[in-house]
């Protein structure tokens, strides 16, 4: 018991990690798509709740609200909509298998080598902060003062990606048929319906006859 | 307030030393969940009602007086019958969506503030938090709709899918005027800074109006209730994502949903019309205003339902994209210019 509450965040950053581990090679190994990215779900959560560890709740959050909540839901209605060909898919696996394990390694090397060393990562011990800290405010202060050429440059590289994206796939079709909605709202009754006034009763010569037989 | 559980939280400190915190949170959580689910049944009840109302019926009124019975004759009815598993579904996640609808909308209520201090998660971001946890309620109408290998299914999927992710910029952003006038994202904070001498005046209902009706309707796209109910337009598409559930799992879906409008009632009531609040000054605070402001909301649910059409699926996006996210994006920036100004009073 004693061995559980002091060492509990320990234990649950293990059990996070191993997670987020087991997601991410399941997102490679999966052999239905959708499931693949059912897992990269799963590990979007789990490493959200390592960065709630961190004291970092608004990151986590955010990753949670942007990533899971919007982007994934984007990529699982692209991913079922596909006509996807498993065989075709796995063909070149083995092929481009060094190729990625280089690349992998790479990045591995690159990680360990920036978080690994103290000149470059600081101080690695975390920092405690009070009940009344908020994540939030400290981060919007420092991306409102001092990072914030970095950061409009970041939005505006953003909307250019947006405006192209919308450039690429959006096509005028000639014959397409369209609603003027301002039209449809703006009609009145006058407009469409055009009331008279007509005897009840008519005697039209046919019918008299008709009715009488 | 909660002085008179005093020896009762020792007691049980001494009695099971660390692993008391876990027990008494879950007691917590119990005492939330379980008036939630009991508010889910008698709101079905409610709502066909109030619906028979509407339509100069009388509603259900053979189980019980007055049908008090009925959501319990219910729900015995689908925990008795088959859970059918359509061929050439994908199982796990067949069983997983209806657990992934519910869990989201049951979750959120860690940070609903009920009374000053009567919050289980004091979260400082329980703002982001509660908008996350409803956007994650996605994933069960999407697994349903491709896990039961039904094109009914999956059209009802997509079409959820593509109405929650709009609207969901909508209600951020009313939800952003929200955080700059309160500026706190702890729900507890936004109420009491509602606070004031003239009571009703002091809500964010008034400099937010048009916020709040944002921020309602969108709620209701949300859940996927009519005129909404796009998901599941049975006279399109048969009953959308759960068209192949039965029985229990089935009844997850309702509990979700109607768990969830319980939830946007309460975030409204929390937001805009100032909690637990009285609206005039001579009578006291209490979590009785709180309900009754959340009954209210939910009778605007169910009117919607009786009064309503259900939207073309056109006029369904274009109502989010080109009037709802224009009107919020420019209203931040008349908040955020008005804030500035003397004529700022809230």
């Amino acid at each position: 018991m004693d061995f559980i509450t002091d060492n509990f965040e320990t234990i649950v950053f293990y059990s996070f990690a191993a997670l987020v581990l087991f997601a991410a090679v399941r997102v490679i190994t999966a052999r239905n798509p959708v499931h693949a990215v059912l897992f990269l779900v799963m590990a979007f959560i789990s490493s959200s709740g390592i960065w709630l560890l961190l004291e970092a709740e608004f990151l986590a959050i955010t990753l949670v609200l942007v990533y899971v909540g919007a982007v994934m839901v984007l990529f699982l209605f692209v991913v079922m909509m596909l006509d996807i060909n498993l065989v075709r898919l796995r063909e070149g696996f083995w092929r481009w298998l060094p190729f990625g394990a280089a690349l992998a390694g790479l990045m591995a090397f690159e990680m360990i080598w920036v978080l690994g060393s103290k000149e470059t990562a600081g101080e690695l011990a975390g920092i405690r902060h009070m009940p009344d800290y908020s994540n939030t405010k400290e981060l919007g202060r420092l991306i409102y003062t001092d990072y914030v050429y970095p950061f409009e440059i970041a939005a505006v590289i953003l909307l250019v990606a947006m405006v192209a994206a919308i450039a690429l796939t959006l096509r005028r079709r000639k014959d397409a048929k369209s609603q003027a909605v301002s039209e449809q709202v703006s009609v009145r009754k006058a407009d469409r319906l055009r009331i008279i006034s007509m005897q009840s009763e008519k005697h039209i010569a046919g019918h008299a006859t008709e009715s009488k037989e | 307030m909660m002085e008179f559980l005093q020896p009762l939280l020792d007691a049980g400190q001494q009695l099971l030393g660390p692993a008391w915190l876990p027990v008494w949170t879950l007691v917590k959580i119990m005492l939330i969940i379980a008036p939630v689910m009991g508010g889910v049944a008698y709101l079905t009840l409610a709502e066909r009602k109030v619906i028979g109302f509407m339509q100069i019926r009388i509603g259900p009124n053979r189980v019980g007086y007055f049908g008090l019975l009925q959501p319990i004759a219910d729900g015995v009815k689908l925990l008795f019958k088959e859970i059918i598993i359509p061929a050439g579904s994908s199982k796990f996640l067949f069983v997983l969506a209806p657990i992934m609808a519910l869990a989201p909308s049951l979750a959120a209520w860690a940070v609903v503030p009920f009374n000053d201090g009567v919050v289980l998660a004091d979260l400082n971001a329980g703002l982001l938090y509660i908008l996350a946890m409803t956007s994650l309620g996605v994933y069960g109408v999407i697994i349903a709709g491709w896990a039961s290998n039904s094109k009914y299914a999956f059209l009802g999927a997509v079409r959820s899918a593509a109405q929650i992710v709009s609207y969901e910029i909508a209600m951020g952003f009313a939800l952003v005027c929200v955080l700059m006038v309160s500026q706190s994202m702890n729900l507890g904070d936004i109420v009491l800074g509602q606070q004031g001498g003239l009571g009703i005046l002091n809500w964010y209902l008034f400099p937010l109006f048009p916020m709040f009706l944002v921020y309602l309707i969108s709620g209701v796209a949300e859940t996927n209730r009519a005129p909404f109910d796009m998901a599941e337009g049975e006279s399109e598409i048969v009953a959308g994502f759960h068209v192949e559930y039965s029985g229990m799992a089935f009844a997850l879906f309702f509990l979700a949903e109607y768990a969830n409008m319980i939830l946007i009632a309460f975030l409204t009531s929390v937001m805009f019309l100032g909690g637990w609040l009285s609206p005039v000054p001579f009578l006291p605070d209490s979590f009785i205003w709180l309900l009754a402001k959340v009954s209210f909301i939910l009778l605007l649910f169910l009117w919607f339902r009786a009064t309503f059409p259900r939207y073309r699926y056109d006029q369904l996006m274009r109502l989010g994209w080109k009037v709802f996210i224009p009107l919020t994006i420019i209203w931040v920036v008349v908040i955020a210019i008005w804030m500035q100004t003397a004529l700022w009073v809230w």
